[in-house]
């Protein structure tokens, strides 16, 4: 039975004397070797050099504000529940007056936390978002914890700051 | 003051100059070595600790020290112990003949840059080599581990086979300077005359021995992880493992000094009668130290060149390199330097019997072989 059309028969043949003798070859694999020894490295020096990973990568969660710097986010759980980690908790609030300028919505996010231990970065929340409050930013990676208090990330860490709009790339 | 006006004590300075030379280029043959894999399979390679990564001996050193020196139980506790100490010294004692540089005279002191002139020279050489391989072998015995003992058998009689065709590969050389010392080996080779225009097969034997003798890829069965766990340092741990590393570096910055000395006309360097006119003869013979040093530094690229870029032989591969591929090899290369001797022309011998080698070989080849019928 044939399993692949992809399939080639080599026929071996037995060794020419140069062949046999290995010496071609073995200056030839001297020559490839010598020539990755000049060439450029594939791998960076990490932590201090970075690579652009692309528009799309999906690394630490931030809160968008809308143009106005409102906080986008009403509260409506909707990416907790699309979370398959469930690692998004959060407690709603009712918009009290005088503070349109601060939320967007009538409700929005007293509390905002996602479990970064918990998070696989599936970017599920990101779609799920009716208000497009919530992104996985490609940008900045969620750094290496130290200590468990540092697991939770609260809305601190994770609403926009006004002084540091988050833009992905090809949103203009 | 009297003491320094002593050919005795310029010699032992220059011995421990030529300890401390051999022994920090040992070390940085282990970050070399690791750089250049790394250069050649396109990485970075080590470089956290200082700049470049220069500091990664010491890093490795420490590393070493701080581990545990275990000992088996079952072990024989004093060979085990001497099996690492006795690698480490015939490594180091090799280097006692290769000369460095011609005469010198520094604050009115005069004396060879050469740690002893004997006229057993190269056999000196031989000599300790062949004892290197009592380090491996009773570290391996002493381990009380059925793959140590392994691995130092495969290594002592890989030593041993590969030692026939080096020895007869250097009979060749000797046949052409009729002298044993290696000072005058390289006095014949002065001024361009080197001996690998007349010992190219000579050299190519000599090379692959060496790369045999010292154990590297890709004749490191002794070490060989699939097979033997790690080889005859299986049960070695700490800073005894580093010995035995260390050995290993020495012996092939050694065994490079020894082939630049034996085929590339050691201290000789284009420029040397200049230098000398120029500068005095102590400059030139210390530049030609550099230069020795430096052709030796080329050769242990080559043996990490080779490493990383060819698999390991099977072991009676290896074997069967030895037996019926060197050594044959190394008696036609005797013959053919005899030849060139009775008829005056080495060079032309040297050429012609490369040319006679290949073309025999074809022709056998024609002659003799089926052809696989299409």
């Amino acid at each position: 039975m044939k399993l692949s059309t992809k399939t080639k028969v080599i026929e071996q043949g037995e060794m020419t004397l140069a062949e046999r003798m290995y010496l071609p070859a073995i200056v030839g694999g001297m020559a490839t070797t010598l020539k990755h020894f000049f060439s450029k490295p594939v791998t960076i020096r990490y932590p201090e050099q970075t690579r652009y990973l692309g528009p799309i990568y999906r690394g630490q969660h931030i809160l968008k504000r809308d143009e106005q710097g409102a906080e986008r986010c009403t509260a409506c759980g909707l990416c907790a529940v699309a979370c398959p980690a469930e690692a998004i908790s959060m407690v709603a609030e009712e918009r009290k007056k005088g503070e349109e300028n601060l939320y967007r919505e009538e409700k929005y996010a007293k509390v905002y936390e996602v479990n970064m231990l918990r998070c696989i970065f599936c970017g599920l929340c990101e779609e799920a978002c009716p208000k497009e409050a919530i992104f996985l930013r490609h940008d900045t990676m969620v750094p290496v914890f130290n200590s468990r208090d540092e697991v939770i990330y609260g809305k601190d860490k994770l609403v926009e700051k006004m002084d540091q709009r988050y833009l992905r790339d090809g949103w203009k | 003051m009297e003491l320094l006006n002593d050919v005795f004590t310029a010699k032992a300075i220059f011995v421990g100059i030529v300890f401390a030379i051999t022994l920090g280029i040992a070390a940085y043959s282990t970050y070399f070595e690791r750089k250049i894999a790394a250069f050649m399979q396109d990485r970075i390679g080590p470089d956290r600790a200082g700049p470049f990564g220069i500091l990664q001996p010491l890093a490795d050193a420490v590393k070493m020290f701080m581990k545990e020196d275990f000992i088996p139980a079952n072990s024989n506790k004093w060979l085990f112990i001497a099996g690492p100490c006795l690698s480490m010294l015939t490594a180091l004692m090799t280097s006692a003949v290769v000369p460095f540089g011609d005469t010198v005279t520094v604050a009115g002191v005069t004396f060879d840059l050469q740690g002893i002139d004997v006229n057993i020279g190269i056999l000196w050489v031989f000599g300790i080599v062949s004892l290197g391989v009592y380090g491996i072998l009773i570290g391996g015995w002493a381990s009380n581990n059925k793959y140590s003992l392994l691995g130092a058998i495969r290594a002592a009689s890989q030593n041993i086979s590969y030692e026939l065709a080096m020895g007869m590969s250097i009979i060749a050389i000797l046949m052409l300077t009729g002298s044993l010392s290696t000072k005058t080996i390289v006095e014949t080779q002065q001024a361009g005359h080197w001996n690998i225009l007349q010992q190219p097969l000579g050299f190519l034997i000599f090379l692959i021995c060496s790369f045999a003798e010292c154990n590297r890829t890709p004749f490191d069965l002794p070490e060989c992880e699939t097979e033997l766990i790690g080889g005859y340092h299986t049960e070695y741990s700490s800073m005894k493992l580093g010995f035995y590393l260390f050995a290993e570096y020495i012996n092939m910055f050694i065994s490079g000094a020894v082939m630049a000395t034996l085929f590339f006309g050691g201290y000789d360097y284009p420029g040397y009668a200049f230098v000398a006119g120029q500068f005095g003869t102590t400059v030139a013979a210390f530049v030609g130290m550099g230069a020795l040093i430096g052709k030796a530094l080329l050769f242990v690229f080559v043996f990490m060149w080779v490493r990383w870029t060819l698999p390991r032989f099977r072991y009676d591969q290896l074997m069967g390199l030895g037996w019926t591929g060197l050594i044959p090899l190394a008696m036609f290369n005797v013959v053919v330097t005899g030849f060139g001797i009775l008829i005056g022309q080495p060079i032309l011998a040297g050429i012609a019997g490369v040319v006679i080698l290949i073309a025999g070989l074809f022709l056998n080849d024609a002659i003799f072989r089926k052809k696989k019928l299409a």
